[in-house]
Formats: C-alpha cells, sequence, structure tokens
C-alpha cells in the first residue's frame, strides 16, 4: 500500500495464485456448513424482511391511506425508494458490460457480484411499483394484453415505459448474469461430491464442456449482450427521470434529468457495491482478488459520478435564476431554505462533500474511511431522491394547497424492509453461487494468458 | 471391455503455450473433429484452431430488428386502430413517444434471442450425457488444466497415429473416451410413470390453483372489497328509513323525462276540443304510425281497423274506426282515448309516447279516408 505505480499495468489479482487455490477460495463458501456469523447476519434481515411483510400487510388490508402520502403530496416513500434501488441496480451492470467493453479488467473480481446486486436491487425496486397501486393483485393491467375491457395502455405516458424499462433491465441482467454463471455452474458440477449437489449443478450448467468451439461463440454473446446491456442501463434510469422531466412540477420539468439521473445512479450504486465487497472480501478472505487496487479504481468512479452529481445541483439552481421562471426560482429556494432544507443539507454534505475526499490517495486506499464514505453517499443518494420527489410536489404553484409530509410508521416500516429483502437475498447469494467469477478471474491471472512469443 | 464405442482420445497440457501449439500441430495435420477444453477461454486459441467469425451477431441484428417493427406496429394498431383515443392533444399515432418502448423491446428481444440461439441451437445444450461427462478429463480441463480431444468421427482418425500426435505435443494422461452403453441404449418412453405422474400432478395443481383464485379467493377479504361496498342496492331493505324499504319515492310531483302528466284525465270532451294534433301528415310520420297500430292496435281492432279482432274470442271485439262516429271525432277525441282507455280498452301511455300516439292517429285517418273515399281522392 506504500507507493503505487500507476505508469505500470497493475495485476487484477496478486501474487499470481495457482488456478486450482482460485477455484478452492470461490468454491469454499458453498462446500462448507454456513458458521454462526452467517445466522446471525441472516436473522437480521429476517427480522427486517419481516417488518416488510407486516407493513405491506398494513397496506394491502387497509389501504395506501396507512402511507403519509397527502395532497399534494401523492407521491413519497413509493417512488423514493423506487428510484434509489433502481440506481443501486446500475452499478452491476456498469461494471459488466460497460468495464467489459472498455477492457477494463479489472472487473473481473467484482463483476459477478455487483450484477448480482443489480438483479436483487431491481428485484426490490420493482416491488415499489407494484404496491403503491394499492390493489397489487390488479398489476398484470400494467402490460398491453388482450382483455375484456377492450382497452390498450397507454404508450405515451412515462410510467409506462418504466414498466418496459424496468422489467427488460431485470429479465436481461439476469440472462447476462446466468450466461456468465454456467462455465462456474460446470467446474461447480466437476467439484460436487454429494449426489443431490451434482443434479442441481449438472442441471444449472445445462452440460458445459469448457469446448473452445463453445468459447467462442460464448465470447460473442457475452460481446453482444454487453452491448446490449450498455444502452440499456442508461435508458433505464432515463426513463425513471422521464416520470418527472416529462411532468410541469417546477423542480422536476427539466432537461439535466436523465444524465443527472444516470450519473446519480452509478454513483449509488458503486457505494452500495463498495459497501457489501468490502465485508465479502474480508469474510471470505478475497483480499487478493478484490485488491485494493480495483477499490481504489471504484473510488476514483464515485469521485467522477460524485462531481457530475454536484455539477447537477449547481447547474439546477443556476437555470433556476437564468430563466426567470418565478415557479422555478421559488422551488430551489425552497428546497435550500424551505421546510426541507434539512433533508437538502443533508444531500450535499454526503452527496458533494463527502466524495471530494477521494482527491487523497491516501483516503482513496484505506478500507475503513471509503467503507464510511461509501455510506455516506448511500444515504445521501436517498436524500436526493426525497429531496426532489416531496419538496417540489409539497410547494408547487398554488400557495393554497401547499403542505408538509409526513412519513407513518408503515412508511418506514417498508423502507427498512426493502434493506432486509435486499440483503436477504445478498445473504442467500453468497452461500448459494460463486460470488466471484470462477472462470473470468482464471483468465486474468498473469500467466494464464499464452505468452505469444513465437507468433 | 466389452465392445465399447471409442469416442476420442485425450491429452492434458500444463500451460497456455502448450496447448496453443498442440492445437496448430493437430490442426495442420488436417484434422476436423476435435476439440480443445480450456477452464476459460485463450487469446488466440480461435485462431490456433482457424474457426470463422461467429456468426450470433447476426441472430441478434434480425431478431433485434423485427422486435423493433413488431412493437412500433403493434404501438401503432393498439393506440391508432383498435382503440384510438387522444390523449394529452397529440396525434393518435405519435412515434417520439413510442421510441423507448421500442428501444426496450429491441433489446430484450435480441438478447434473449441470442443467448438461447446460442445455447440451444448452436450447443445443443442441456447436454449432461455427452462422453467427456464423468471422465477424469473433465475434472482436470474444468479446473486448472487444458486439454484436447480428437474423435473417432474424424476421417484421419488412427488410433496409433492420434496417439503418437498427442505424445508428440507433450501431452500428459493420453486415455481414450468410451461412449457410456447405458447412455446410448437408453430410449426415452413417453409413457414413463413418472413423467405421466409429473403431467397429472401439473395438470391438477394448475386446474386447483386456478379454480380456488378463481372462484374463492377473489371473492374474499380484501379482494373483494371493490365489490362490496357501503351502500344500499335495489330491494334492500334498510334500517335508516323507518318504512323500512332501501329505495325512496320520488319527490311529489317529480315528472319523469318525456312523459308530460295529462291533464284531460276522465274528460273526453275536453281533450277532443283542446288537443291538436301537432305533427304534419309526412310520410315517415305516417310509417311510425302504421308500425305502432300494427303493433298495439291491429291484434284487436285489425289491420284495417274494423274491429276485426284476432284473438278469437278471447277478449270482446271493439267497434270498427270507420263508424261515423268515430270519423267525425276530432284528433283530440281519438288521442284520448289512446291515453286515457274506454270500457276495456286500457291506456296505452306506457307502450306509445305522445309523438307516437300523435302518428297513429294520423294513421286512423289515412285508413278511415281508404275506406270512404272522396270522389277528389281518386283524382
Amino acid at each position: 500500500m506504500s507507493v503505487v505505480d500507476y505508469s505500470q499495468e497493475l495485476s487484477v489479482v496478486e501474487g499470481r495464485p495457482p488456478l486450482r487455490s482460485l477455484d478452492d477460495l470461490i468454491a469454499k463458501p458453498l462446500e462448507v456448513k454456513p458458521n454462526k456469523k452467517f445466522y446471525i447476519a441472516l436473522s437480521i434481515t429476517l427480522s427486517m424482511l419481516g417488518l416488510f411483510v407486516i407493513g405491506l400487510a398494513l397496506t394491502f388490508w387497509f389501504g395506501i391511506g396507512m402511507w403519509g402520502n397527502n395532497n399534494p403530496v401523492g407521491w413519497a416513500f413509493d417512488i423514493v425508494n423506487f428510484v434509489f434501488w433502481v440506481g443501486i441496480g446500475h452499478a452491476g451492470t456498469l461494471i459488466s458490460a460497460i468495464l467489459f467493453l472498455f477492457r477494463q479488467k479489472w472487473r473481473t473480481g467484482i463483476a459477478r457480484f455487483a450484477e448480482g446486486m443489480t438483479i436483487f436491487a431491481v428485484m426490490t425496486a420493482l416491488l415499489f411499483p407494484l404496491i403503491h397501486v394499492g390493489r397489487p393483485w390488479l398489476d398484470g393491467w400494467l402490460l398491453p394484453y388482450p382483455n375484456q375491457h377492450g382497452v390498450w395502455t397507454n404508450f405515451t405516458s412515462p410510467l409506462l415505459w418504466d414498466v418496459f424499462a424496468v422489467s427488460t433491465y431485470f429479465t436481461v441482467s439476469l440472462i447476462f448474469w446466468y450466461v456468465g454463471l454456467i462455465p462456474d455452474f460446470g467446474s461447480l458440477r466437476e467439484r460436487a461430491t454429494g449426489k443431490f449437489k451434482k443434479i442441481i449443478y449438472s442441471t444449472f450448467s445445462l452440460g458445459w464442456r469448457f469446448s473452445n468451439r463453445h468459447w467462442h461463440h460464448y465470447e460473442m454473446v457475452y460481446l453482444i449482450l454487453a452491448g446490449f446491456a450498455t444502452p440499456l442501463v442508461l435508458s433505464v434510469h432515463t426513463i425513471v427521470s422521464f416520470d418527472f422531466a416529462v411532468s410541469i412540477i417546477p423542480g422536476w420539468h427539466t432537461t439535466i434529468f436523465p444524465p443527472y439521473f444516470v450519473a446519480g445512479a452509478v454513483f449509488s450504486g458503486f457505494a452500495m457495491v463498495q459497501n457489501v465487497l468490502i465485508a465479502v472480501r474480508k469474510i471470505f478472505n478475497y483480499k487478493h482478488i478484490i485488491t485494493v487496487d480495483t477499490l481504489e479504481k471504484m473510488n476514483k468512479i464515485m469521485l467522477v459520478t460524485g462531481s457530475m452529481v454536484g455539477y447537477a445541483y449547481a447547474m439546477e439552481f443556476f437555470i433556476a435564476w437564468y430563466s426567470g421562471v418565478q415557479a422555478e426560482t421559488f422551488t430551489f429556494f425552497n428546497r435550500a431554505l424551505g421546510p426541507y432544507a434539512w433533508a437538502y443539507w443533508i444531500m450535499v454534505t454526503c452527496n458533494v462533500i463527502s466524495p471530494q475526499l477521494f482527491w487523497v490517495k491516501k483516503i482513496r486506499r484505506s478500507v475503513p474511511v471509503m467503507f464510511v464514505i461509501a455510506i455516506f453517499v448511500n444515504v445521501g443518494m436517498w436524500f436526493e431522491r426525497f429531496v426532489i420527489v416531496v419538496t417540489s410536489l409539497s410547494r408547487d404553484f398554488l400557495p393554497s394547497s401547499w403542505a408538509y409530509y409526513t412519513p407513518t410508521y408503515v412508511d418506514f416500516m417498508i423502507l427498512i424492509g426493502s434493506f432486509g429483502f435486499f440483503f436477504t437475498w445478498i445473504l442467500l447469494f453468497t452461500k448459494a453461487l460463486p460470488v466471484v467469477s470462477m472462470a473470468e478471474v482464471k483468465a486474468v491471472v498473469d500467466g494464464a494468458q499464452p505468452s505469444h512469443k513465437d507468433h | 471391455m466389452n465392445e465399447k464405442i471409442l469416442y476420442s482420445y485425450t491429452g492434458i497440457f500444463d500451460s497456455p503455450d502448450a496447448i496453443i501449439k498442440a492445437t496448430e500441430k493437430v490442426s495442420e495435420k488436417g484434422y476436423k473433429k476435435y476439440d480443445v477444453h480450456t477452464p476459460y477461454p485463450l487469446h488466440g486459441m480461435n485462431k490456433a484452431m482457424k474457426l470463422p467469425p461467429s456468426k450470433l451477431g447476426y441472430v441478434a441484428l434480425v431478431v433485434g430488428l423485427s422486435g423493433a417493427l413488431s412493437a412500433l406496429l403493434l404501438m401503432f394498431w393498439m393506440s391508432a386502430v383498435d382503440y384510438p383515443v387522444v390523449i394529452g392533444g397529440k396525434p393518435l399515432f405519435s412515434f417520439p413517444a413510442y421510441v423507448p418502448v421500442i428501444f426496450e423491446v429491441t433489446v430484450l428481444s435480441a438478447s434473449i434471442a441470442t443467448v438461447l440461439t446460442m445455447l440451444f441451437i448452436f450447443f445443443k445444450l442441456p447436454n449432461n450425457k455427452h462422453p467427456l461427462h464423468d471422465t477424469e478429463y473433465m475434472k482436470n480441463v474444468a479446473s486448472d488444466k487444458y486439454g484436447i480431444s480428437i474423435q473417432a468421427e474424424d476421417e484421419k482418425f488412427n488410433e496409433a497415429e492420434v496417439i503418437k500426435l498427442l505424445e508428440e505435443c507433450g501431452a500428459k494422461n493420453i486415455t481414450a473416451i468410451y461412449y457410456d452403453e447405458e447412455e446410448i441404449n437408453h430410449k426415452h418412453k413417453i409413457l414413463e410413470p413418472k413423467f405421466i405422474g409429473f403431467l397429472l400432478f401439473t395438470a391438477l395443481l394448475t386446474s386447483g390453483v386456478s379454480y380456488l383464485t378463481l372462484n374463492k379467493i377473489l371473492y374474499m377479504p380484501p379482494f373483494n372489497w371493490m365489490m362490496e361496498q357501503n351502500k344500499l342496492n335495489p330491494q334492500s331493505t334498510s334500517t335508516i328509513f323507518a318504512d323500512g324499504f332501501g329505495m325512496r319515492n320520488p319527490v311529489e310531483g317529480t315528472v319523469s323525462r318525456g312523459y308530460l302528466p295529462y291533464p284531460y284525465k276522465g274528460q273526453p270532451e275536453a281533450a277532443g276540443t283542446n288537443l291538436i294534433n301537432p305533427l304534419p301528415v309526412t310520410k315517415q310520420i305516417l310509417d311510425i304510425g302504421q308500425k305502432k297500430f300494427d303493433i298495439y292496435c291491429s291484434p284487436c281492432h285489425g289491420y284495417n281497423g274494423e274491429g276485426d279482432s284476432r284473438l278469437r274470442g278471447q277478449f270482446p271485439n271493439p267497434p270498427s274506426l270507420h263508424s261515423e262516429k268515430v270519423r267525425t271525432w276530432s284528433d283530440g277525441r281519438i288521442f284520448h282515448v289512446i291515453t286515457d282507455g274506454q270500457n276495456v280498452m286500457p291506456s296505452y301511455s306506457s307502450q306509445l309516447n305522445a309523438d307516437e300516439k300523435w302518428a297513429v292517429v294520423h294513421y286512423i285517418r289515412a285508413l278511415q279516408r281508404a275506406l270512404n273515399a272522396k270522389e277528389s281522392d281518386l283524382q
């Protein structure tokens, strides 16, 4: 950790370990019985999940009147949580697809885990649009299917685009993830000792044979999927931002929203990946696979996207003044100085100021410090969505219809519960599937590729 | 070793450089049906095996474009043809708003199609019965070794030569792989009890769950809360009102739409003098009159109004409408009979509205004139 020479390309995996030892290490959590710590962690997340279930049961039985939403704040925690969780997912696709296209080898150690997080985060996010309708058993009406009413969905509505964007995103992420997992299922199948395990891994590996005639097409598919996932991930948060930008509410009706939302999504997603990976590399002893160099690179991305978000905040204020639109100007004064000023300044502190510490190399390479900063970023990004949604709605054009929004206990149960839902999946994932891609990591160990001396 | 069928000869290599060299040699010798197995894709291996570029990109292109086109056409048909609704003053076919959905459908269809094509058409997976499975060779190449396998199917295959070639390349653990007797002789029977049982179980489960959901669960709270509301339905009793009726009588003096109260009830003479037929005599009105007369009046009065009832004495025959008396009645007087009834004839107010009654009166006049035509009518 002393001196890093940035002019040389760093080894992705430290110390040139034998390939079989990597297999052993990555497959270990799947082959040993979970220890006490795992059960303690699982009981905590399951308790949180229990809160979620109770919150949802209250909501479905008594209706969404149990939430704090009022008139004019008709959208509140439900959409805040939705945007937050979709955003968390974006880091995974960025790492697995965009960094793949840019040939960033350091992504291999973290890609599998980040993709898994994408899937769980999008699953969590998808719950919110489904529950906020109040009668979730009628959610099928969101899709254009031939029905007895004879009507179709409204294709000019951003909310419908959302349905398509998020469900496509989930499906493509899942396919991408599974395609990446097939060779690993093959390796696990060959390692499996129990009959039951062998059947499961054989089924999921589809009988993968590590044949180069297969790898040949496999690499092409991986490239194609990465090529599709890259515009897809940009489109998803763009469309999520359209939910706001297409309306005429001051503070929402701005063209900066799509890039600003995408940057924010990547920012918060990297913070979440960072937090969870730091725990994973410590618990499973992956310090030479997920190296400090990798974490440092992630911090650099957080610095870049954090600065983009900060720029967007500043630009919103500038445009509010420069446009001369009274309602717009008022909205931004109101954000910084109005009744929700506390939320606004939490957001600015966490999102704009804290990532700037990453300019310092020592901080960038210190694991405990980056862990704390990543938590700050997560908190800040949740508050960013809260500020956007609630301040704009609670005080729009007519002062006679202003109202202060206060969340209820059910809102908080669902918020905490959504974290329980997400982390329960994460915990089960670490015990059920290899959290690092075995095939990909082995391919980037020093000496794993032909030297091409005589070619 | 009783007559096993040979699948291939395999050799194991320790380093990526060695396997690349060996592959180049095998390829140069002209073998076609051989394969290299590596735990991860090796750079330069496709070149060594002389594999042409993968054609999967075309699948993505074709399916993606079809997906885009189908999405566009479907949205056009749904919102501009099948159920056109103007939303926000936008044109029925508003292309810019369709772009996000077109994009998503393109990505979704192309991704799914490419992956499925690769796995199931190109690779013919799932295939857990391949001879290479459950061998020491597969265990090695799945982890940290690199292997080459030359198949017996190859035209140039010759056991001794292949072994020699592999040895020359420096391969270790040169082994023959045989087909598994059981696996090649195994035939899938469609009537296997396990399979039938599985089908039955699935059918029962699906139908049971659908039945319960559609007939029971959806009628239980909270799913039925839109159906059962705190309101009084017609014919239900009420505890709020003293008379116990859920339905209320209209306020006194309420008049239903289209039915004005009749002021000459029981006063035929007053009606005859005061009421005047407001309708002109036109073909259209006479047609309405004829239609209504034929439906409501003709059963007793006969099609021509001569009192020739079709009821065969089950109801007393009325007098003819062509009598001197009726012919000299004013239009209002006839209107009064239709409205108020006369002798055994009931009121026809619930069958005919005012305009229809007047039209019937015109038609009766036409009938009377047809049977008692004047000289002038002949011209």
